[in-house]
């Protein structure tokens, strides 16, 4: 017997123990979030409160039952936090418990193994891991990627700074590898649209403690010796994915001049100000659930289970295949509340949706902007389009 | 005769013939603009509640109803003195409103409470409160006041409650976010718009099922521009308008064919259309540039745009 099939088989009689027949037909889900080590962040506004992405995940399933209640579809979801040595086995366990849709928390070495664990017995929602690579030389066609990639932030940047014209950027980035691929997505994108960047600074993490300088201690003279001496630019980039440093750079920057990227003007897939196309509605419909503000990585597990819910509503399925397909097919559009139907790439499996770029309380503006044009789609402007792609998912 | 005396009133501003008033809501300007349909002359911006959305008249023009969404109320406007007389109980953000052919009830859809609420405009009590979808937003009722249509933005479907029971007794999925449900004069058919999924499903309601789906397609603008909102049909059934939202058009759709015969240029972000009575003029609301696009329904052509308040968003024109 085939695998899949001898998986779907054993996969039928789990499902038919874990979620017994009534009358509606069932879809089983699961989110894994992996716990990788961190440092605390800058700001304590900013500390990981305890169900980040758990909750965008049940007002999805919350969500998809109200309209399931109308169509007779049952929507589930199984909660799984895990180390990053127990994902694995935690990917299993949801597994064991039926689930045939698994929203991944987690970086990108470990979303690719919990990918190649699941093999056919799921689809893996990558509502995460930022890296282009999980889109391109490592993609993997049993991975759906709802968090924006690192070239579409980028990219979404660039696009606003131009129409701004402010062409002539310092990059300053961190040490960190997720802080260099960031930075590379930004050189790509200074290409892509014509920017150019004066110079590039690495500013080095050397550790320490996090919660003796909230900025007017020693970083107050630190950063503008930092900033100084740079060639004449219009905007400082940052790339500073593990908050080292970049929340530090507006105001101390030798050269009044404003910050964008990890800090200041950021590109964000959702912001908790956002109120536009029907935006507020969520927010609420969030914050009542989970008394805080939506952050990105509970509305990329909201979308990712919503997108499931889609699926199941329109083809009136609820089998892995059917999904799937539909998913990643022609018909498939989603509300996401940014304006405009989101669907997925058929050559990476990435999400193509605007990008919100906020600073501080307020949403700035969204790209892509209207000056960038696609034979497309305009959201195509956004990330590695199909021409570029080095994923062979098929 | 105090109607006499405001028609005579108002003949006298405006030009002889079918002058009516048009009201318009400025979501963001908190205000009402009113002005007449024939000379297109603006006689006044009333201020009124937070964030005023749908709003709906009488049958008789004598009272202007207006969502307050920001207030979570519904303002009762008398249109002689331009005063708000009174509040009714609406539940919480109340979006867009329709009424009962009878004028009352009042059937609201409460946008962030999965709720349509039935509202006695007499008594100012709330008569029901009905759970929907998710979003709710588009209402319609039909002709013959015996079913009230809600859709739901994010559950997309459209709900069909028994006005009597107050019971839904059928739901449609149609495509994304469905923003208005509008019935055709004689019954038959229903219109429901799908802002993201850029289609309109024609729905016989009888069955209920659909039987079309309208699509949109303008050379050089991008298709997830084409949203379509707004739907008003004319009495014969065989004109249907639709707003197309940032596409900045309206569609002229034929009634029988479906086929669309005409796009309109409007302002920017179109949502809301209403007719004249006599269906000689149809008043658009843009959103973005802050005026109305009046489009002539005899000649099928554009014959003004009107500055009004910030952001106007629902628009409605006195019966007589």
């Amino acid at each position: 017997m085939p695998r899949r099939y001898f998986w779907a088989a054993i996969l039928g009689v789990m499902a038919s123990l874990a979620f017994p027949a009534g009358a509606a037909e069932q879809v089983p889900a699961a989110i894994v979030r992996v716990e990788h080590p961190r440092p605390l962040p800058i700001s304590r506004l900013d500390l990981p409160p305890e169900d980040l992405g758990l909750a965008g995940a049940r007002l999805a399933t919350a969500d998809n039952n109200t309209t399931g209640g109308f169509l007779g579809q049952e929507f589930a979801l199984s909660e799984h936090v895990a180390a990053p040595e127990g994902a694995v086995a935690a990917l299993e366990a949801a597994l064991a418990d039926g689930a045939l849709f698994v929203v991944t928390m987690a970086d990108a070495d470990t979303t690719l193994a919990l990918a190649d664990a699941a093999g056919e017995r799921a689809l893996i929602l990558n509502a995460l891991a930022p890296d282009d690579r999980l889109r391109g030389e490592d993609c993997r066609a049993n991975v759906l990627h709802l968090a924006p990639s690192r070239a579409m932030l980028a990219d979404a940047l660039a696009q606003f700074l131009m129409v701004k014209r402010w062409s002539d950027w310092l990059l300053i980035e961190g040490s960190h590898p997720g802080d260099q691929l960031q930075a590379e997505a930004y050189r790509r994108a200074a290409a892509k649209f014509g920017a150019r960047i004066v110079e590039e600074r690495v500013f080095e993490d050397t550790g320490g403690a996090r919660r003796t300088d909230s900025g007017h201690v020693q970083v107050q003279a630190q950063m503008p010796v930092f900033t100084q001496r740079a060639p004449e630019h219009h905007v400082l980039v940052a790339a500073d994915e593990n908050d080292v440093f970049a929340s530090h750079l507006p105001y101390h920057t030798w050269d009044a001049r404003p910050v964008a990227g990890s800090a200041g003007l950021m590109p964000v897939s959702w912001h908790p100000a956002l109120e536009a196309w029907g935006g507020t509605q969520l927010q609420n419909r969030f914050e009542r659930l989970a008394a805080r503000p939506m952050r990105p990585k509970d509305y990329a597990a909201w979308m990712a289970l919503r997108a499931v819910g889609e699926a199941a509503t329109r083809t009136q399925a609820t089998d892995l295949a059917t999904l799937r397909d539909y998913m990643t097919g022609p018909e498939f559009g989603l509300g996401v509340f940014k304006g405009q139907s989101a669907s997925f790439r058929p050559w990476d499996g990435q999400l193509r949706q605007p990008v919100l770029l906020a600073a501080g309380d307020v949403v700035v503006s969204v790209s892509p902007q209207d000056q960038f044009v696609h034979q497309v789609s305009p959201l195509d402007t956004l990330g590695t389009d199909q021409p570029e792609t080095t994923c062979s998912r098929g | 005769m105090r109607k006499l005396l405001a028609t005579a009133a108002l003949a006298a501003l405006a030009t002889p013939g079918a002058a009516y008033t048009v009201y318009v809501s400025n979501e963001r300007g908190n205000s009402i603009t009113i002005l007449d349909s024939e000379t297109l002359e603006v006689l006044e911006e009333v201020p009124v509640g937070q964030r005023p959305r749908g709003i709906n008249l009488s049958p008789d023009g004598r009272f202007l109803y207006i969502l307050a969404s920001d207030d979570n109320t519904v303002q009762v406007m008398d249109t002689e003195t331009q005063q708000i007389i009174h509040n009714l109980p609406s539940g919480p953000d109340p979006e867009l409103g329709v009424l009962h052919p009878s004028g009352n009830p009042l059937y609201v859809a409460n946008e962030d409470d999965n709720l349509v609420t039935a509202i006695d405009v007499e008594t100012r009590t709330i008569l029901a409160e009905i759970p929907v979808g998710i979003e709710p937003e588009g209402m319609g009722v039909s002709p013959d006041g015996k079913v009230v249509v809600n859709t739901s933005e994010t559950t997309n479907m459209a709900h069909f409650i028994n006005a009597e029971t107050y019971e839904i007794f059928a739901n449609i999925l149609v495509d994304s976010r469905p923003r208005f449900a509008q019935y055709a004069a004689d019954g038959s058919l229903l219109y429901v718009s799908a802002e993201i999924g850029g289609t309109v499903s024609v729905i016989d309601p009888s069955v209920p099922e659909i039987v079309h789906k309208i699509t949109f397609d303008v050379p050089g603008i991008p298709p997830e521009a084409l949203q379509p909102v707004g739907v008003r049909v004319t009495s014969d059934g065989k004109k249907v308008y639709v707003a197309l939202g940032p596409s900045n058009r309206v569609a002229l759709v034929d009634g029988e064919t479906w086929e669309v015969l005409e796009y309109f240029l409007t302002g920017q972000r179109v949502w809301q259309l209403a007719f004249t009575p006599d269906e000689k003029r149809l008043f658009t609301t843009n959103g973005i540039s802050n005026d109305i696009t009046v489009i002539d329904v005899e000649n099928d052509e554009v014959i003004a745009s009107v500055p009004v308040g910030q952001q106007p968003w629902g628009v409605a024109v006195s019966p007589n």
